[in-house]
Parts: structure tokens; C-alpha cells; sequence
């Protein structure tokens, strides 16, 4: 038998790393990490990338042994939103429950707050971008992670020959593939000569002013781009200023060089627009792309997905996170905080990624260079600026700054979007913004 | 005692028992015992519902407090609820005399074909009012696609401008319209069809033996005869054709700029979309006076006309 001497410096060492265990186990796979736990998450349009997120959830049910019980529940006809809305009333349902954009602060006092989580996965993965935090920290408690299933930039989605034929602009030279971009000349006013342009030739751009969350995203973001804000982060209401005058005049002459029925847009006119080979530009996720990948390989050839143009106050892009969120009612809040934990490891978020062509993109800094990314096409390089990986433009989301509660009334009832209209259709401008305030006045009840 | 006692409880018990054999005789007991599923399915799917409704509109925005009828009068003083108001009534007001006229004269024409080929006929004009709205409506949306609609292609195709049929408020109310009246028409004309069906042929005879004319046949047989149906049917239709949510929310969603919103669709653009469910029910209860106000001077006049026969 060999006996071993253990030194101070060994004990010291060995010590530390049985404490660190100690501490993390009920984290990871504690005594409570069992039982059962049933998730609600978002039923994704990439066919088979559920998979995905099933098998690593399996993964950990398996490692930890719980039973868990999925759902994978679609947002087609608003079926999460109301699963939600029902959850929460009932006070019982799913102890995870995937909750987009403004659902965790509308739901904030049911919300069992994951700060611990956080805080070490940003220590892991990087800082989460000022969008994700607006959205998912309130009064400094963390109410959900940022799910990498399903958040998405809607960022432009260009037609390389239209463009470089009708308005004489090399996208791919501008976001090459593999390299930083090369977009300082990228403003709002190429954009819109670029935008009239294509209109000329018989490709207009197409950018919905509907009040689904395509089209209100887009004039979000460019409203950020002139600094336009209807609500300060106090809960004034601050329409009246001279950025929104600027962004509605903006937006007056961008409407122009776009198809007349733009108003009644929804979320899939944009889609059908460039998949039709109609389009020179759209604003969305590469959820198009994919499809006219499937249906119609030409154009697919032809897209490359790239940054917003920028504004006088920056260079804005709509970011829509989706999040994980634990009820403060679910009865397996320990097995919930270890399966998020889990679920958000950039392993994890890769496979996530690589299962949705490149649709779903990570929350934190460092999971934006996913091999996923550069690799997808045709053409190659298509989806290499999607995640935003060299920081270029700011991420955003519309009405913010504005407290929660009123910003999410503003995006939901597409506030910016219906002025934009207005003004376009003849309006005095003073009476757009007479009509906006008064519309948002309306959202200060408490 | 314990003799008198026990004879007194037999007593008292066989009186129990034969009170309640006489109860169950009652015809009245036993048609409520009928009807007690159906009036628990109501209580469950309608009176508690309705009664919850009530409720959550009493409460304010976060619901932790009652604001009693706040939020009504806070509905009285937002453009939006008075443009909301008036389409809706446009949309139900019109959409049900079109649907009526349409229902009347198509009952008309089926009625008058032969009994042989009409089985047919009611069959296939009864096809729009059998599928799903939200599926038919889906079919709607495709013909009146900003970009792809097979109507504007035909337009295109005789030389005359597309139209914005979503895009533009009076193309897209007409749309909603058009579709609800495509959609409703069919039940108008059945029930039209078996009043008319009830009505005895004699009285047409003896009108025509007077010399009256089709339309006189109409005025002075038809309608007087048709009176009460076509009371109820409409005013059944204006119930379901207020409440109406799924051809709005799939046709337009409420757009452009609000401008075909209906009270179901702006009541789950509020309630369920922005998180306002207190403020979403009290505008879905705004449609309980406008109806009940229809209803008891139709219901009034049918009682009336069955009282004077």
C-alpha cells in the first residue's frame, strides 16, 4: 500500500475546490434539483430546431433526475401570450414559462428574481447588451435570463444585385463576410436614397407600418436614431420635441418610396415581399432568408443580412429578446434556477443557434461568434453580421426608455408607427403630436 | 313514549317520502331536472364568466385596487373608445341589413326553384356559413392581399388601379364588411327560407286571384307573414355581428390606424396585448347596454304582434 503525504499547499488547494463544490451543489444538482418541473417554451418556426433545446433538456433531466415535462407552445395567434396571461391569473401552470420582450416586467410581481443566475452568467458569457437589461431588470432584481431560443435582431435584409443595380450600393463590400464593416457612409440619408432608388427600379423597400412588432421595431429604432423619445425614463410625457419632428419628416419621405399599402402590413407582408423577389429591403430576422431558401433558392442567393444605417444621435437595431422566466409559484424553483443555468452555458446556446440556421442569437457579449454565423448561406457569409458581433450598432427596442408599463402600451398599440402614418396621410404635424400625447396620457393609469 | 315515538317518526317519514314522490310527479320538477345540465353548463361558461368580467372591470390597472366605475368614465373621455364606439355599430348595423337583404332575397329565389334541384342550392349556399370563420377569413386575406391580391390582379388585368383594400380606412372597413356579410348571409336565408316555407299557399293564391303583383305579394303576404323571424334573426345576428372578433383580428387586426377595430378586437389589443386587462374588459362590457337596448324593443315588438293574435 502507498501512502501519501498531503502538503499544506495540496490541503489549501483541495480544501477550496470541495468548498466550491459544496456551495454550487443545490445550484447544480442538488438534493432540491429533483422531483418534477414543467416548462412552457417558445415553439420555434425553423423546423426541427425545437429539437435542440429538447435533447439538452433531456440532457440535464437525465444528470439531475427530474421529470420534466415540456411544452413547446406556439406564439400563432397569440396561444403564449395568453398561456401566460391565463398562468398568471391562475397563479399555477409551467414553473418555466418563455415570456418575450416586455412580459417579464408586465409580470415582474410573480417573478421569482434570478439575480445569482445572472450575475454568474455574465461573469461566464459577457454583459448583456442595455436592451436586455431594460427589459428583464427591474428595480435591480433580474426577473428572467434572456432565452437565446427565439430573441432576434431586426435588422436589414438586402437584395445584393437591387441594390448594387438600382442604387449602386456594394452591401457585401460594406459587411463583408469575416471582417468588421466598413458602414461609416451607412446613414439614414443613403438608406433613403437608396430606398427611392429602388423604388424607381421597380423594387421598392419594404418596411411595414402596420402596429405588429416588425413594423414597430423598425420606426423604434430609427425614432432612436434622431434621439426621438415620446416618454423619458421619469414618465414624462416629452412628444412634443424636436427629434420627433425630424423622425416623422424622416419617415414622411421614406414612406413615399415604399409600396402603398405599407400601413396594413403585418408580420409576414415583409417576408412575402422579399421572398416574391419584389423587395430590395426588409427588416427582419433571417427567417425570410430561410424561406426563400426552401421556396425560392434565386432570391436566397441574393440576400445578405447587415446593419441599420445610422442617425444623427447613433446606429440604432431593433433587439427582441425572448426570456425564460420562473413563476414565484412553481413549485421546483431550484430545479428551474439549475435547468436556466444549464440551458445558458455557451455550449448549450451554440447548439441552440446551429439548430435554428443561425435564427436565435445568445444575450451576453461573448456568444456572438458562433461558427453558425460565418458558415450558413448561400450566399456564404450571409448571416455574419447578423448577431451584431463587432458592436457597431447600439441594440435597442421602441419606446424606451419610457417606464415599462406605458413603453409597452406605446409598442403594442404601435404609437410611432400610427403617427408616421398620419403625418404621410396630411396631418398637421402639431396634431400628430397632439394625438400621440393624448393617446399616451391614456397609458398613465395606474 | 319510545312506542309514540317511533310511531310518530314512521308517521313523519312515510309524509317525507310521499311529499317527495309527489315533488318528482310534478311536471315542473322533472323539466327542471331536465334543464339542470344546461343551466349548470351556463352558470359555469356564462354567468361566471360574465360575473368575473364585471368584476376585473372594477378593478384598476395593476388589479389590486376597486375603482368601482373608474374605468368606465376613464373609456368616456379616450378618442380612440368613441371611434371604436362608432365602428363597431357601423360594422354590425351594416353588415346585418346587407346581410338581411341579401338573406331575403336569395330565400326567395331558392324558394321558387323547384323542389327537386333546391336540396342543392341550400347546400352550397349554405357552404360560407359552415366553415370556420378564421379559416374563410384566412382565404379573404389572401384575395385581399396588399401585394398579391388575385382582385387586383384582375383590376390590373382590365386596365384599372390596384386598390389598397387593407391599406386605406373605407376600403378596409368595406372589407371586413364584405366578408361578414359573405359569412352571415347563408343563416339569414335559411331561417327566411323556412318562414317562407310556413307561409300557406292559399294566401298567395287568394292575393293573386286580386290581381296583386310580385311585389304586393312581398309587402302584404310575405313580410307581415315573415315579421317575427326576421326580428329574432336579426336580432340574433346584431348580437353575434357586435361580438364579432376573428374576421377583424385576421382580416386588419384593427388597422390602418385603428380605424376597424371592433369591441372584441381593441378589448384584446388592450386587455391581452398591452397588459390592461381591467380597462379590456370594461370595453368588452360596453357591448351588454348597446345589445340589451336592441334587444328589449325587438323583443318588444314581437311579444306586441303575438299578443294581437
Amino acid at each position: 500500500m502507498v501512502s501519501k503525504r498531503v502538503s499544506r499547499r495540496r490541503f489549501v488547494a483541495g480544501t477550496a475546490a470541495a468548498s466550491t463544490a459544496f456551495i454550487a451543489a443545490p445550484f447544480v444538482r442538488g438534493a432540491y434539483a429533483a422531483g418534477k418541473l414543467s416548462v412552457g417554451f417558445w415553439d420555434h418556426w425553423v423546423p426541427n430546431a425545437n429539437g435542440a433545446t429538447e435533447t439538452l433538456i433531456k440532457e440535464w433531466a437525465d444528470k439531475e433526475k427530474v421529470d420534466v415535462q415540456i411544452d413547446f407552445i406556439t406564439s400563432q395567434g397569440n396561444k403564449l401570450l395568453l398561456t401566460t396571461a391565463a398562468e398568471a391569473q391562475a397563479k399555477s401552470g409551467h414553473d418555466i414559462l418563455a415570456q418575450n420582450t416586455f412580459l417579464p416586467a408586465r409580470y415582474a410581481e410573480l417573478l421569482m428574481p434570478v439575480n445569482d443566475l445572472m450575475d454568474q452568467l455574465i461573469k461566464d458569457n459577457g454583459a448583456v447588451n442595455a436592451t436586455v437589461e431594460y427589459l428583464g431588470k427591474v428595480d435591480g432584481k433580474w426577473l428572467a435570463v434572456p432565452a437565446t431560443v427565439g430573441s432576434q435582431i431586426k435588422g436589414p435584409c438586402s437584395r445584393i444585385d437591387y441594390l448594387k443595380d438600382l442604387a449602386g450600393i456594394d452591401i457585401q463590400a460594406m459587411y463583408p463576410a469575416g471582417a468588421p464593416p466598413k458602414a461609416d457612409g451607412w446613414n439614414l440619408d443613403t438608406f433613403l436614397k437608396a430606398a427611392e432608388d429602388c423604388n424607381k427600379g421597380g423594387h421598392p423597400f419594404g418596411i411595414g407600418l402596420g402596429t405588429t412588432s416588425d413594423s414597430v421595431d423598425t420606426i423604434g429604432a430609427i425614432f432612436h436614431a434622431y434621439g426621438a423619445i415620446l416618454v423619458d425614463a421619469k414618465g414624462e410625457i416629452v412628444v412634443k420635441n424636436d427629434q420627433v419632428r425630424q423622425a416623422l419628416e424622416y419617415y414622411k419621405q421614406l414612406i413615399a418610396a415604399m409600396p402603398p399599402d405599407v400601413p396594413s402590413w403585418d408580420d409576414a407582408s415583409n417576408n412575402k415581399w422579399l421572398v416574391s423577389g419584389q423587395g430590395a429591403l426588409i427588416m427582419n430576422p433571417p427567417s425570410a432568408w430561410a424561406v426563400a431558401k426552401r421556396d425560392a433558392p434565386k432570391v436566397a442567393e441574393q440576400c445578405w443580412t447587415h446593419g441599420f444605417p445610422a442617425g444623427p444621435k447613433g446606429r440604432f437595431a431593433p433587439f427582441l429578446p425572448f426570456f425564460w422566466a420562473t413563476w414565484n409559484f412553481s413549485k421546483n424553483q431550484s430545479a428551474a434556477k439549475s435547468l436556466l443555468m444549464y440551458l445558458s452555458q455557451a455550449s448549450s446556446a451554440e447548439k441552440m443557434v446551429a439548430a435554428s440556421g443561425g435564427y436565435d442569437l445568445p444575450s451576453f457579449e461573448k456568444l456572438t461568434t458562433f461558427k453558425t454565423w460565418a458558415e450558413e448561406g448561400p450566399p456564404k457569409g450571409t448571416l455574419y453580421h447578423y448577431p451584431n458581433p463587432y458592436n457597431h450598432q447600439t441594440l435597442s427596442v421602441a419606446a424606451a426608455p419610457a417606464p415599462h408599463k406605458i413603453a409597452e402600451q406605446i409598442y403594442n398599440q404601435g404609437i410611432q408607427t400610427q403617427m408616421a402614418v398620419r403625418y404621410f396621410k396630411g396631418e398637421a404635424m402639431d396634431k400628430t403630436l397632439d394625438w400621440a400625447a393624448g393617446e399616451i396620457e391614456g397609458f398613465m393609469r395606474n | 313514549m319510545a312506542d309514540i315515538a317511533a310511531r310518530g317518526a314512521v308517521t313523519i317519514s312515510a309524509d317525507g317520502r310521499s311529499s317527495l314522490h309527489k315533488l318528482m310527479q310534478r311536471k315542473s320538477t322533472i323539466a327542471f331536472l331536465m334543464t339542470l345540465p344546461l343551466i349548470l353548463l351556463i352558470l359555469v361558461l356564462v354567468a361566471y364568466p360574465a360575473g368575473y368580467a364585471v368584476y376585473l372591470a372594477m378593478l384598476n390597472k395593476g388589479m389590486n385596487k376597486f375603482v368601482g366605475l373608474g374605468n368606465f368614465t376613464f373609456l368616456f373621455g379616450r378618442d380612440t373608445f368613441w371611434m371604436v364606439v362608432y365602428q363597431s355599430c357601423l360594422f354590425a348595423i351594416t353588415a346585418v341589413i346587407f346581410k338581411a337583404i341579401i338573406g331575403f332575397v336569395v330565400a326567395h329565389f331558392v324558394h321558387n326553384i323547384p323542389t327537386k334541384g333546391q336540396r342543392k342550392w341550400r347546400g352550397m349556399l349554405l357552404v360560407p356559413w359552415v366553415i370556420p370563420p378564421a379559416m374563410s377569413t384566412l382565404a379573404w386575406l389572401w384575395l385581399f392581399d396588399p401585394s398579391y391580391s388575385a382582385f387586383n390582379w384582375i383590376l390590373e388585368h382590365v386596365g384599372l388601379d390596384r386598390i389598397a383594400w387593407l391599406g386605406e380606412t373605407g376600403w378596409a372597413r368595406f372589407s371586413v364588411i364584405l366578408v361578414n356579410v359573405w359569412f352571415g348571409a347563408p343563416f339569414f336565408m335559411i331561417m327566411y327560407l323556412a318562414s317562407l316555407k310556413s307561409v300557406p299557399e292559399q294566401l298567395y293564391e287568394a292575393a293573386a286571384i286580386d290581381g296583386a303583383t310580385w311585389w304586393q305579394r312581398i309587402w302584404y303576404v310575405s313580410l307581415p307573414m315573415m315579421r317575427n323571424i326576421i326580428s329574432i334573426t336579426v336580432l340574433f345576428s346584431l348580437i353575434v355581428t357586435f361580438a364579432n372578433f376573428d374576421i377583424v383580428r385576421v382580416l386588419t387586426k384593427g388597422d390602418p390606424l385603428n380605424t376597424t377595430h371592433v369591441f372584441a378586437t381593441w378589448a384584446f389589443r388592450v386587455g391581452i396585448e398591452s397588459g390592461d386587462i381591467p380597462l379590456g374588459a370594461t370595453v368588452s362590457l360596453f357591448m351588454v347596454p348597446i345589445l340589451a337596448v336592441a334587444a328589449v324593443f325587438i323583443l318588444r315588438d314581437i311579444t306586441k304582434r303575438g299578443s294581437e293574435v
